[in-house]
C-alpha cells in the first residue's frame, strides 16, 4: 500500500514536471522570449558559469603546474636567446657605428680636393713605443710612402716605408718620431707638430713668442713638408707656455681620436719629395 | 482491461464534450464531461489512474481547445489524483459522498485551471461562483448517474440474472 503512494506520487510530480515543462515551452516572458527558453537559459548559464569558472580555475592549476615545471628549462632557453640578442645588438650597434663612419669618411673623400684611397685599418702596432697602425692597402693600390693619412676629424700620419703589396704601415702623427708643418688657423702662426708622450700628445714647435696664440685655437697642416694636404685640421691649442725664451710652448689636442681608428683616408697625391725625385729620373 | 476503460471512457467524454459544447453553445450550463470522466476513473480505479487520466484526458481537451496546451492537463491530473488519492482514504461508494467529490473536484479544478491562466497567461483571476456551482452540479448528477448507470446497468442486470438462475438450480 505504502509503495503504491509512493509510486502515485512519483508519478504524479513527474506528470506535474512535465506538464510545467510543456506549460512553460508555450508562454512568452514580457521581453517576448518563451519562458521555458528564458528559465532554461537562466538556469544553463548559471551552471556554465560555474562550471567555465571551476574549469578556468582547473586550468589555471594545472598551467601553473606545467609552467612551473617547465619553468627553469625555459628560463634557460631564454637566457641564452637574451644572450644571443645582446650579442645580436651589439653587432648591430657596431655595424650603424660603423656605417656612420663611413659615411662621414666618404662625406670627407667627396669633400676632399685632393685623391684619396679609402683604408681600413687592420692593426695596431705591437711596440707600445711607436704609435703606428697597419692599413689594408699597398702598393698594389699605388700607395707609396710618405704619402699622407687622413681621417674625418683630421690628420692621421703618414705611410711609412717600405709598404708592402697589399699593406702599409701608417705613422701617427702623436708617434714621438712624427712631425708636420703645421699653422694656427686663426692667425697663421706657423710652426711644427710633433709627438710627444706627454699630455696632450702633440706639441707645437718653433713658433714664435711674438706669435699670437690661443688656448682654442684651431691647428691646421701648414703644407710645408710636402706631406699633409694644407688646411686639414690637426687639433686645437690645449695649453699655451710662453716661458722665457724666444718660441713658445704649445699643447695641441689632436682632432683625431687615435684610440679608435678605424677606417682611413690616403691622400693618393705622391709627397712632393718623390715627385722631385720622379722629376729627375 | 482498465486502460481499454480508461481510453474509452476518456474517449467517449472529449467526444460527447465536442457535440454538446455545439448544443450548449451560449447557454448557462457548462458541463465538463472530460473532467466527469477523470474524477469517475480516479473514484473508480485509484490515484495513479486518475493521474493517466487526467493528463491524457487535460492534454487532449488543451489540445483541442487550441489554447496553452498543458494548463487543463495540469489541472486534471491534480484532480484525479487528489479524488484518487481520497477515494482510497475514504469510503466513497455512495451517492452523497461521490456528489461531494464531483462537485469539489470542479471547484478544485476551475481554482487551479484560472489560477494558472492568471499566472501564465497575464490575464485577471476571475471565478464565476454561480457558474462554477452550476456546472459543479451539472458534472455531479452526471457523475452519479454514470456510477448508477455503470453499477446498475446491463452488467448488473446480468450478474442479477446469473445470481438468480444459480439459486434456482439449488435444491434446499
Amino acid at each position: 500500500m505504502l509503495d503504491i503512494r509512493k509510486r502515485t506520487g512519483y508519478l504524479f510530480l513527474a506528470m506535474v514536471v512535465a506538464q510545467v515543462i510543456l506549460v512553460s515551452a508555450q508562454v512568452q516572458t514580457k521581453k517576448g522570449t518563451r519562458l521555458l527558453q528564458a528559465v532554461t537559459f537562466e538556469v544553463f548559464s548559471r551552471f556554465e558559469f560555474t562550471t567555465a569558472a571551476a574549469a578556468g580555475r582547473t586550468r589555471n592549476l594545472w598551467s601553473n603546474y606545467v609552467g612551473l615545471r617547465g619553468a627553469k628549462a625555459e628560463n634557460d632557453v631564454l637566457k641564452r636567446r637574451v644572450a644571443d640578442l645582446e650579442v645580436q645588438l651589439q653587432q648591430e650597434h657596431a655595424l650603424a657605428t660603423r656605417s656612420q663612419r663611413l659615411q662621414a669618411l666618404l662625406d670627407l673623400k667627396s669633400q676632399a680636393t685632393v685623391p684619396t684611397l679609402a683604408a681600413e685599418v687592420i692593426a695596431g702596432n705591437p711596440d707600445p713605443v711607436l704609435r703606428t697602425v697597419t692599413i689594408n692597402r699597398g702598393s698594389s693600390d699605388g700607395v707609396v710612402a710618405d704619402m699622407a693619412v687622413i681621417a674625418p676629424a683630421g690628420v692621421v700620419g703618414r705611410v711609412l716605408g717600405p709598404v708592402a703589396r697589399h699593406a702599409a704601415r701608417v705613422q701617427l702623427l702623436i708617434d714621438r718620431n712624427a712631425a708636420a708643418g703645421a699653422m694656427t688657423e686663426r692667425t697663421r702662426a706657423g710652426g711644427m707638430i710633433v709627438g710627444a708622450d706627454a699630455k696632450p700628445p702633440l706639441r707645437m714647435e718653433l713658433v714664435s713668442s711674438l706669435a699670437d696664440v690661443k688656448v682654442g685655437d684651431a691647428v691646421v697642416a701648414s703644407g710645408v713638408d710636402g706631406i699633409y694636404p694644407k688646411g686639414y685640421t690637426i687639433g686645437r691649442v690645449e695649453s699655451v707656455d710662453r716661458g722665457t725664451g724666444l718660441e713658445l710652448a704649445i699643447g695641441v689636442k689632436p682632432g683625431v681620436d687615435f684610440s679608435s681608428l678605424e677606417e682611413v683616408l690616403v691622400v693618393m697625391t705622391p709627397p712632393r719629395s718623390a715627385t722631385r725625385d720622379e722629376d729627375v729620373k | 482491461m482498465k486502460i481499454a476503460a480508461v481510453l474509452i471512457g476518456l474517449c467517449g467524454a472529449l467526444a460527447l464534450q465536442t457535440a454538446i459544447s455545439g448544443l450548449l453553445a451560449g447557454g448557462a450550463i457548462g458541463v465538463n464531461l472530460v473532467l466527469v470522466a477523470v474524477v469517475y476513473l480516479a473514484l473508480a480505479y485509484g490515484a495513479v489512474t486518475g493521474v493517466l487520466a487526467g493528463t491524457i484526458g487535460g492534454l487532449a481537451q488543451d489540445a483541442l481547445a487550441g489554447g496553452i496546451v498543458g494548463i487543463g492537463g495540469l489541472s486534471k491530473t491534480l484532480v484525479g489524483f487528489v479524488v484518487g488519492v481520497l477515494g482510497s482514504q475514504f469510503n466513497l461508494s455512495t451517492t452523497l459522498p461521490r456528489m461531494v467529490m464531483f462537485v469539489a473536484a470542479t471547484f478544485v479544478h476551475e481554482l487551479v485551471f484560472e489560477g494558472l491562466h492568471a499566472m501564465i497567461g497575464g490575464r485577471h483571476f476571475v471565478l464565476h461562483y454561480s457558474t462554477t456551482l452550476v456546472q459543479a452540479l451539472a458534472n455531479g448528477l452526471i457523475g452519479v448517474l454514470a456510477f448508477l448507470v455503470v453499477e446498475n446497468g446491463p452488467g448488473a442486470l446480468q450478474r442479477r440474472r446469473t445470481s438468480r438462475s444459480s439459486l434456482s438450480r439449488r435444491r434446499f
